[in-house]
């Protein structure tokens, strides 16, 4: 793969554990991966699998305890000052319940406000502008700008949750598990905007959730995680079709599916 | 629409009969239930399915009768033919349990953390006087191994933050079928589970019902697991049942547009977005 725009080598993390604390938790094992720019690398995974534990080292919350993250060739340790400021602006997220990162007293605009007063970009009308469009461009109409979190459904507020995330105009997004607390049919309208928007910015993005026909819906690539090791990485299209390794095809196997369940039961009748 | 799905010369486990539960608020009523009506037979597993707000907890936690206080309910229904809208509240006490076992999306939350595994599994034989002592231990342990609980004689001195949300879950189906009840209601039993936890709990749940006869209300969202384990299906939204059938039916040839669209919004492993279309 020629330029990987994130690059992941040999990164591992172990918690706990010290010099008279015994070996600790390895929670990642010597992962790699590389993803091109403007793909999105779908990671599954199931509990203590290492999934969100990768994804917080590539965001920088999380430092490793051994290997290293490039992003655009620049190793994330390394950043200080300006460059950290820089990194912050272009790798977002997107985590799981939106609720819990929005302040419950501020109103949706004064939550999108916040990135762009950070990072001191455009005036006080540029900005409200700004939301506005984004508001629009997310699905929800300019009138959502006013209202607080509590007054939005969970598929609304992972809505203004993508509008942050795209807000200052960033290479790289990354998302834990973003549509794993909404119904079906919301959960089917935010994949399909997350897709969009990340086919039209030409957003880089890790995709985490335990969700095999979820990650199948958002990835180009996809990597298989157990046990804080990489089990099997490739193009989405070859891992679900023809997975190579023999845990893949379990975690496959294992997913219920509306559409193939009848066929199954008569093959084994 | 057929009313019921009833099989003649066969009395259901449970027959819900225009079930309605409304909420009075401060502002007018919000009605949660609106008109459900719906059967239950020995040894079937009954899916009811819906998104958030569809009203399918509150019509299960109707039939346990565990509703808030404020709820306001009407219609009837019947447990082996035995009404139990009008039961005293001592009596339904006696159905909780003993003849209704409710098995609980989060098992964690369910079990006591400061009591052991194996006393909470033989709790209800114990409160409704069905066994003591060294019975009633050979009893927990026949249930553990039931379930497929590891290392039971281990595990009944277990707490139940020691184990896994798989064996969790699989002690809570142990404490539900103690006392060998006619209906088991399951609600989202497997949404908190990993996936290939869950298809043995599902393998578990059939079993269940190949061996005791219960009849079985399974309520959740996902419709591959309905596909994977249930015999018939109710879909409800809104407070309403807007279909019922045979789960095959119901799935591959479905009347409805709501059905349609859950459908078409569960993810495929077949195909990336793109070619599911927009």
């Amino acid at each position: 793969m020629s330029n990987p725009f994130i690059e992941i080598r040999n990164v591992s993390k172990t918690f706990g554990g010290g010099m008279f604390r015994g070996p600790g938790v390895a929670a990642v094992e010597g992962v790699s991966l590389a993803v091109p720019r403007g793909q999105t690398l779908g990671i599954v995974g199931e509990s203590g699998s290492g999934k969100s534990t990768l994804l917080r080292i590539v965001l920088g919350l999380t430092r490793p305890s051994a290997g290293q993250v490039l992003i655009g060739g620049q190793d994330i340790a390394s950043l200080r000052g300006t460059a950290l400021r820089d990194f912050r602006r272009r790798v977002q997220p997107v985590f799981q319940n939106p609720a819990s990162s929005f302040n419950p007293r501020q109103t949706i605009r004064a939550i999108l406000r916040a990135p762009l007063e950070v990072h001191g970009i455009g005036t006080g009308r540029e900005r409200d502008a700004r939301i506005d469009a984004l508001l629009g461009h997310v699905g929800l109409g300019p009138e959502f700008a006013e209202r607080l979190p509590h007054q939005l459904s969970g598929g609304q507020k992972q809505r203004v949750a993508i509008a942050r995330a795209i807000i200052l105009d960033p290479q790289v997004v990354l998302a834990d598990e973003p549509t794993s607390a909404l119904d079906v049919s919301v959960q089917a309208q935010v994949l399909r905007l997350f897709a969009r928007i990340q086919a039209e910015l030409g957003l880089t993005t890790l995709f985490v959730s335990h969700n095999l026909a979820v990650i199948r819906q958002v990835s180009h690539q996809v990597a298989v995680m157990q046990h804080g090791r990489l089990v099997e990485f490739g193009p989405a299209e070859q891992v679900f079709r023809a997975p190579r390794e023999d845990y893949t095809r379990r975690l496959i196997a294992a997913v219920p599916d509306p559409r193939h369940a009848f066929a199954r039961k008569e093959a084994l009748a | 629409m057929v009313r019921r799905h009833a099989r003649p010369g066969q009395q259901p486990v449970l027959a819900i009969d225009d079930l309605r539960v409304r909420f009075r608020r401060r502002r007018g009523v919000v009605t949660a239930v609106d008109g459900v009506t719906l059967e239950v037979h020995p040894g079937e597993i009954v899916g009811v399915i819906g998104e958030s707000g569809s009203g399918k907890s509150m019509t299960a936690f109707s039939v346990m009768r565990l509703l808030p206080k404020t709820a306001d309910l009407s219609g009837s229904i019947r447990l082996d033919g035995q009404e139990l809208t009008a039961l005293p509240e001592a009596a339904m006490r006696d159905v909780r349990g003993n003849r209704i076992a409710l098995i609980p999306q989060d098992a964690l939350q369910s079990l006591n953390p400061t009591l052991r595994v194996g006393f909470q599994v033989g709790e209800p034989i114990a409160l409704h006087r069905r066994g003591t002592g060294t019975g009633l231990r050979g009893r927990v342990l026949d249930l553990m191994r039931a379930v497929g609980m590891a290392r039971p004689e281990q595990t009944v001195r277990a707490w139940p933050h020691q184990l896994s949300g798989g064996m969790q879950q699989r002690a809570m189906i142990a404490t539900g079928l103690a006392l060998e009840p006619r209906l088991i209601i399951a609600d989202e039993p497997t949404t908190a589970l990993d996936v290939t936890v869950q298809a043995g709990i599902l393998d578990l749940l059939r079993a269940i019902r190949d061996r005791s006869g219960a009849g079985m209300m399974f309520i959740t969202h996902d419709l591959g697991v309905v596909a994977e384990l249930c015999d018939y299906v109710y879909v409800m939204n809104g407070g309403r049942v807007v279909e019922h059938g045979p789960v095959e039916q119901v799935l591959t040839a479905p009347a409805e547009d709501y059905t349609r669209m859950l459908l078409a919004a569960t993810p495929s492993l077949d195909a990336p977005l793109a070619e599911v279309g927009t």
